[in-house]
């Protein structure tokens, strides 16, 4: 506190501002989050520690076999052992790290075509954009599932495919978005300026229009991320994406699918398909709460109660 | 053959009818088992649509009336458990729902066959009983979908100058909903269930594998993980062909309830 003898009203009016660091302003943001996004981002937080220190945290390797197929849970294997007897446990851990991480990878990707082309489209909005734009309705005019299951069907299923197959198929949809906010961008005067200084395209691209049309890619990323998920989980699920032995937690659930029958003797052993279904689930939410929440704070909207 | 030519072979092919022949049943001895590929999926064709019009006859009243109520009540403890339950069925992945429906429907207390293995010679209700399972867990991702959908195009209607003139009248609250909102909120209704109509189209692929559903869906899963060309192909042209039909018809049902649609601006 100052002083009070040698305190000025004009001074302290006077007085310089204080600039809040980027940190204290992330540090205020976080502290008026509410629950739900605060328990999103809980959930991303122990799934991304989880991912990365997979090998030290797993009791187990994930390919690791041992003599007891289906084991109840407890004991040597936390939540039992699958038909060929590995500990469900470690591969759980393992496919946090192999699941998600390919998720990403597929939404990085997508976004770096997706949105590459759509800034593209936007500033030029000649022949290129025609192209690129009809030739992205084709695409759109057919179920991504459906698309990316005879995708693989050509290519055959293997990771690399997979995530190719998958970024190129959601691609489209941030095609769209980017090429829809950033005709918003293009026509400013800055923007104008830009170009008759001499800028090069991917100039333009990166410093100009980017910056300006951030909020939305961020929220847009968040639930492609979660969409990338559910599809890959679901093409694992049907046997067709994530192979064998790398553990993922789609493909775990319909390994362990049969338990289930066995609910009124053992209940818990049942539980094991459900396990890494839920973690999918999960995981979802919690983009998704993370990605409201961030929607309402950058598109400065009041609640209408 | 160059490719274009097979392609176009293809086409005329399929334009007669003739879908060509399975890759399966190829044998190296010279043997050809092979069926035709019309032969596998006709009988599926029709599993997959009473399926799929089963959920979609319970699905599509029943998110109507969720969306027109919640929209109406909105904000009341009814909207907001509605809204918590939709949500959260949204995020999760189909096979989950369909696992829990299994496990407390169909192994815990044994209501329902979480086999759905049906025939042409079961009857009707023998049907209804062996798909119950899977056409609730279709049922229960499409109503979140649709409802939420609903809920947004009646409060997006509710909020026009029009609405409130009419209450400001002294117009009764359901006579507002059913002569003021509702001819106009058919254009995105329409939009809405087609779509989600569309959707299901697809979710009927994972459904079918979960509980062994003879149906279009699981013969082109296993096409796609035998890498059974010709029928993936049919499979797909079938899936696609009914999601572009549903928009197309959503579109036209657009135009007829909103003729200025017609003319563009």
């Amino acid at each position: 506190m100052s002083d009070p003898e040698t305190y000025s009203a004009a001074g302290e009016v006077g007085q310089v501002r204080l600039r809040r660091t980027r940190m204290q302003r992330i540090w205020i943001d976080l502290k008026n989050a509410p629950p739900t996004a605060l328990f999103g981002m809980t959930v991303i937080v122990i799934y991304a520690f989880t991912g990365i220190f997979a090998p030290w945290l797993a009791p187990h390797g994930q390919a690791e076999i041992f003599s007891q197929p289906y084991a109840p849970w407890g004991g040597e294997f936390l939540l039992g052992t699958d038909q060929i007897g590995r500990d469900i446990f470690s591969r759980l851990i393992y496919g946090a790290r192999n699941t998600i991480g390919i998720a990403l990878a597929t939404t990085l990707i997508s976004f770096v075509i997706g949105g590459g082309f759509g800034l593209m489209a936007a500033i030029t909005q000649n022949w290129i954009d025609q192209v690129l734009s009809r030739f992205v309705d084709v695409l759109m005019a057919i179920p991504s599932l459906i698309f990316a299951l005879m995708l693989l069907s050509i290519f055959g299923s293997n990771a690399w495919s997979l995530i190719f197959i998958i970024a190129v198929l959601d691609s489209t949809r941030v095609f769209r978005l980017t090429r829809a906010v950033s005709l918003n961008v293009v026509v400013m005067d800055y923007v104008e300026a830009a170009k008759l200084r001499g800028e090069k395209l991917g100039w333009i691209m990166r410093r100009e229009i980017l910056p300006n049309i951030l909020p939305p890619l961020v929220a847009e990323f968040g639930l492609r991320f979660s969409f990338v998920f559910l599809s890959i989980a679901a093409l694992s699920f049907l046997g067709v994406g994530i192979q064998p032995p790398t553990a993922d937690w789609g493909s775990m659930v319909r390994e362990n699918a049969s338990l289930i029958q066995f609910a009124k003797y053992d209940l818990k052993g049942a539980m094991t398909p459900l396990v890494p279904a839920a973690a999918i689930a999960l995981l979802t939410i919690a983009v998704n709460f993370v990605v409201d929440w961030f929607l309402h704070k950058t598109s400065g909207l009041k609640d209408e109660h | 053959m160059p490719a274009y030519q097979r392609y176009f072979g293809w086409v005329a092919g399929v334009l007669q009818g003739d879908f060509g022949y399975s890759f399966s049943g190829r044998a190296a001895s010279g043997v050809d088992r092979s069926r035709a590929v019309v032969d596998l999926i006709g009988p599926r064709l029709n599993n997959t649509l009473f399926l799929a019009s089963m959920t979609a006859l319970i699905a599509v009243p029943l998110s109507l009336f969720l969306g027109i109520t919640t929209a109406l009540y909105r904000n009341s403890v009814y909207d907001r458990v509605v809204n918590a339950v939709t949500l959260t069925t949204i995020a999760t992945p189909e096979f989950f729902v369909a696992y829990i429906l299994i496990l407390f429907l169909a192994s815990l207390y044994q209501v329902f066959p979480s086999l759905a293995n049906i025939d042409a010679s079961m009857t009707m209700g023998e049907k209804i009983y062996k798909s119950a399972l899977p056409s609730m867990t279709l049922t229960l991702v499409i109503v979140a979908h649709m409802m939420r959908m609903t809920r947004a195009a009646i409060i997006n209607l509710l909020a026009s100058p029009y609405i409130e003139m009419a209450r400001l009248k002294g117009v009764t609250s359901t006579r507002v909903i059913l002569y003021h909102a509702l001819p106009n909120a058919w254009a995105p209704i329409s939009t809405v269930i087609a779509f989600n109509l569309a959707y299901l189209v697809v979710g009927v692929v994972v459904v079918e594998v979960v509980f062994v559903y003879p149906g279009v869906g699981q013969l082109m899963v296993d096409a796609v993980r035998t890498r059974d060309i010709p029928v993936v192909q049919a499979c797909a042209l079938f899936f696609a062909g009914t999601y572009i039909m549903l928009n197309l018809i959503a579109d036209i049902i657009g135009i007829i309830t909103n003729p200025r649609l017609l003319h563009p601006r």
